[in-house]
């Protein structure tokens, strides 16, 4: 089995780590640690691995660990700062936009690349950016009101 | 000692901690990823455990050679049907699946063999080095051929494959149908559909072979009827198996019974002597199932002129797939939760539960009753259009006053159906706007309703139902434990806001410890909405009686009676005096002589409300019910069959909403799993091989297409609920196919007997109508 070395910036700090050539992302991010990426499906199906990589949406069961060489990666991990949750994060916290939980990291990864797009997104574009992020519990409802009270919270910060 | 009480805080500013919308207590974990799941438990240098699965729907298991795979290096431990004590199934009187298939395989995936080995490359090879001798015998993928005459048995003494049937009836069905104005029967048919929790199932298994003892971590609903079969199928004293429950990524059912793969995993880590941990994926899910089965109903109803319900006699039959599993409650629930929501005076009902060579069927979100509501709830639409009734005016026309005992002894105490039904009016504009929207748009409305709880739980012992133990030691903390698991409903904050409300103490005060068996007091499990109900009493019952406790202490310092204690939180005072204690003092005083204070409190269904005497009259019977109605709008496009779901109004009678925001984030779910249910999701198999054994093929609803759900909460205060609280989690899945098909009549005037609601089946009964209506002008003309 063939291994490399692998930099990569993962939630703001440089790492480098040996890895299988055929190693997926989400298996490399949950093997240093980062078990706030999760896999809900056999591949690609689900969304709840979802990080972002230069800032896009990334379902790292499908992405090759190698392939994102030298690329800025964040997971869920990386929103709460000294102790305080991310705008997106309280607002899913306060207004249940997570159930079970398991969708929750990857639902708000894709939520942060909208906001960071798009400061003030409509209902119908907030549906369209979690679209391939499928939650169970919530019918989605309280996800979306979620998302909209974050973006208040920042327009009126 | 404190006097301090300037500020005796009036009750109704006081900061309550029931009836507020309550963030979840451990939802910071969720939304910052630190919650862990059973896949993100550390397990430095544990095994890799793998399943080998049939490849026949079925055969007799001539041999089964594992040599080669043992051979292997780094393979520490390969298992079959034959390393376990015992079979197991969730209803004691009907255990027949093994852990791992012995003399027979019945379905395609069932699994045959198990490995553990040091990495997953090694378990891959050592599980194709394990050789099947398998002889085909005949498999049934359809109920109608599993029941014919000469169709091989799947089980001994199950005669026509029937794993029960049910023959019951109340009340004078002929006479109802005689003094009927209006009679009508019609058959429908349900696609079998599937959990979709999104975490799919895993297990981490420790075992100390020096102490010969077992600890199990796992994806579980109910952490001890999983210690209990673990303990049976492996033959170990249940002293010595710990369940613990981490983080649960949803259950919806699938997670209420033992699954095979949590008993395979405990026989690994004991044959390996260490730590394994299994991963299943998305496919083995869909594999292990336990879904919703495939149905087949007919219904027949009478009916007076006003739209009154004389008489009921219903049909259904299930395939439950190759083994028993809650196969005989989900048959006897459809024909229970016949009765109960309406008031109907003469019910027939017959059930068969079939046994095929599919995945094993088992309890889904609004066990055994989805169904059987779709074509009642249908029927009554069908049937007020024929009589020119509106639909809500004739289920006003049967409407239940409570205290009310129905005809098959179950018991309604609260019942906010009428409160429903004219919030979803109101909110719909449902006067104004029905029969009144475009051709394409439509209104539809549905009833429902559901338990709080099975007031017989599936393992009779004559314990309590609920048991919930409080501590209070010197830090002033006080922790709950319980054995209920949170599965993201919320159970655990529910009960934290219980215990607080009673002490009058902030929930800050709270901790919760659940599902651990070393530490927790047993608990039923999750299922059939029973936690918020039969938990939270006993919650409340153990607060009480450490109210109880700190008042007698603080009475005792303050040298008065307990009488005289005004109890107020995080302090108390004499009645009328400015005397008084903080609770940190209070705290000290109730640990003198005793020390740190356990009690508990417990609780169990009255009596009357645990159903009749009838053989399976437990099914169906609860303590309190829930109930729901619901208007959906939908737009319908009719060159291509598409279903737009627009907007969802529902009242769901939750007794009380002990915490708003869960209860409502409840009910959106409920009508999301509908939806799903409803329009689209649907398990297909090709001689017993899954179609769909994923989340691109089996589609469950996304954000883009899920519509607005308004929901309000109807509180009636039921008598025995906690605070008058119910159920708010299944009840109103039941009423959305129903509401759904029925918008679409109102919509296109089609009306859908078979669900899912696709685009093809819509358009198909599009056509077919346009077909039918040219043919009756043409005759009309001639
Ligand atoms: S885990 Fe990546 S899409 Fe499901
Ligand atoms: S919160 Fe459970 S899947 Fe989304």
């Amino acid at each position: 089995m063939a291994r490399r070395l692998l930099k990569l910036t993962v939630n703001g700090r440089d790492r480098e780590d040996a890895v299988d050539d055929h190693a997926l992302l989400v298996d490399h991010l949950r093997g240093i640690g980062l078990t706030g990426v999760k896999q809900g499906c056999d591949a690609g199906e689900c969304g709840a691995c979802t990080v972002l990589v230069d800032g896009e949406p990334r379902l790292a069961c499908i992405t090759l660990a190698a392939s994102v060489e030298g690329q800025r990666v964040e997971t869920i991990e990386s929103l709460a700062q000294n102790g305080r949750m991310s705008r997106l994060q309280a607002a899913f916290h306060e207004k249940l936009g997570t159930q079970c939980g398991f969708c929750t990291p990857g639902m708000i990864m894709s939520a942060e690349a909208l906001l960071r797009r798009h400061a003030q997104p409509s209902e119908r574009e907030i549906r369209a950016a979690l679209g391939g992020n499928v939650c169970r519990c919530t019918g989605y409802v309280k996800i979306v009101e979620s998302v909209q009270c974050a973006c208040a919270a920042a327009a009126g910060a | 000692m404190d006097t301090s009480a300037e500020s005796r805080v009036p009750d109704a500013l006081r900061e309550r901690s029931i009836g507020r919308p309550t963030p979840l207590i451990d939802g910071i974990e969720k939304v910052t990823g630190r919650a862990r799941y059973t896949a993100d438990l550390p397990s430095d240098g544990a095994l890799v455990g793998m399943i080998l699965r049939s490849p026949v729907a079925h055969a007799v298991i001539v041999a089964i050679d594992t040599s080669r795979a043992c051979a292997i290096a780094g393979v520490r431990a390969v298992v079959t049907g034959q390393d376990f004590a015992a079979p197991y199934g969730v209803i004691p009187i009907a255990q027949n699946e093994w852990p791992l298939a012995r003399d027979r395989v019945r379905y395609r995936g069932e699994p045959v063999a198990a490995v553990a080995a040091v990495d997953r490359e090694t378990a891959l090879a050592a599980l194709a080095a394990i050789e099947l001798r398998l002889e085909p015998l005949p498999a049934y993928f359809k109920a109608a051929d599993a029941r014919a005459a000469d169709a091989v048995l799947l089980h001994e003494k199950k005669k026509g494959n029937v794993e029960r049937d049910v023959d019951h009836a109340f009340g004078d069905v002929d006479q109802g149908f005689a003094a009927a104005d209006l009679v009508r029967e019609q058959s429908f048919h349900y696609a079998e559909v599937a959990h979709g929790q999104i975490e799919r199932n895993g297990a981490l298994a420790t075992y100390e072979p020096e102490r010969d003892r077992l600890t199990m971590q796992s994806t579980t609903q109910v952490p001890y009827y999983l210690h209990l079969t673990l303990a049976q199928c492996l033959g170990m004293d249940s002293a010595h198996v710990r369940v613990v429950k981490p983080f649960v990524g949803g259950g919806f059912g699938h997670r209420v019974e033992p699954l095979n793969f949590e008993m395979v995993t405990g026989a690994l880590a004991r044959a390996a002597g260490g730590v394994v941990r299994m991963e299943q994926s998305r496919e083995d899910s869909f594999l292990t199932h336990r879904g919703r089965p495939e149905t087949d109903i007919r219904l027949k109803l009478g009916m007076k002129r006003n739209g009154e319900i004389t008489a009921v006699d219903c049909e259904i039959v299930q395939r439950g797939g190759a083994y028993a599993g809650y196969g005989l409650v989900t048959i006897l629930y459809a024909g229970a939760l016949l009765h109960a929501l309406y008031k109907v005076d003469a019910v027939r009902y017959r059930g068969y539960r079939i046994y095929t060579n599919t995945p094993p069927c088992g309890a889904m979100r609004g066990h055994g009753a989805v169904d059987a509501r779709h074509a009642f709830e249908a029927m009554l639409d069908s049937m007020a259009e024929e009589l020119g009734l509106d639909p809500i005016a004739l289920r006003r026309a049967n409407l239940i006053v409570p205290p009310y005992r129905t005809q098959n002894d179950l018991q309604v105490n609260s019942y906010g159906v009428p409160e429903c039904l004219a919030w979803v009016e109101r909110a719909s504009r449902w006067r104004e706007r029905k029969g009144t929207l475009p051709r394409g748009r439509g209104l539809g409305i549905a009833c429902s309703h559901y338990v709080s709880g099975s007031a017989k739980p599936v393992h009779w012992s004559g314990e309590p139902h609920a048991v919930v133990n409080l501590r209070l030691d010197f830090d002033g903390a006080i922790t709950l434990l319980t054995g209920a698991a949170d599965i993201g409903q919320g159970s655990s904050t529910l009960l934290a806001q219980v215990a607080a409300e009673v002490l009058m103490l902030p929930l800050a005060r709270m901790r919760v410890i659940a599902a651990d068996s070393a530490l927790t007091p047993k608990d039923n499990g999750s299922y059939s909405s029973r936690v918020s109900f039969m938990v939270g009493n006993a919650a409340m019952r153990a607060a009480e009686a450490l109210l109880d406790v700190l008042v007698n202490a603080a009475a005792k310092k303050l040298d008065v009676s307990p009488a005289d204690i005004e109890w107020l939180g995080e302090r108390c005072v004499v009645r009328g005096t400015d005397r008084g204690l903080a609770f940190a003092s209070v705290v000290t005083a109730a640990l003198v002589d005793n020390g740190p204070v356990t009690v508990k409190g417990t609780w169990s269904a009255p009596p009357e409300t645990q159903g009749g005497r009838l053989r399976g009259a437990a099914v169906g019977s609860t303590a309190g019910f829930s109930y729901a109605a619901q208007v959906v709008e939908v737009s319908v496009d009719q060159d291509t069959g598409a279903v737009k779901v627009e907007h969802v109004w529902v009242a769901h009678d939750c007794g009380f909403a002990i915490n708003p925001l869960a209860a409502t984030g409840q009910v959106h779910g409920a009508i999301s799993m509908g939806m799903g249910q409803a329009m689209q999701e649907e398990t297909q198999y090709h001689q017993g091989l899954p179609l769909s054994p994923n989340f691109l093929d089996y589609r469950l609803p996304t954000a883009v297409e899920s519509p607005p759900i308004d929901v309000h909460l109807v509180e009636t205060i039921d008598p025995l609920g906690p605070f008058g609280a119910k159920e708010a989690s299944e009840g109103a899945l039941h009423g959305f196919p129903p509401a759904l098909t029925n918008a679409i009549a109102d919509a296109v005037g089609i009306r859908l007997t078979e669900l899912p609601a696709t685009p093809d089946r819509v358009l198909d009964a599009i056509v077919a109508k346009r077909r039918k209506d040219r043919l009756d002008a043409t005759r009309a003309e001639s």
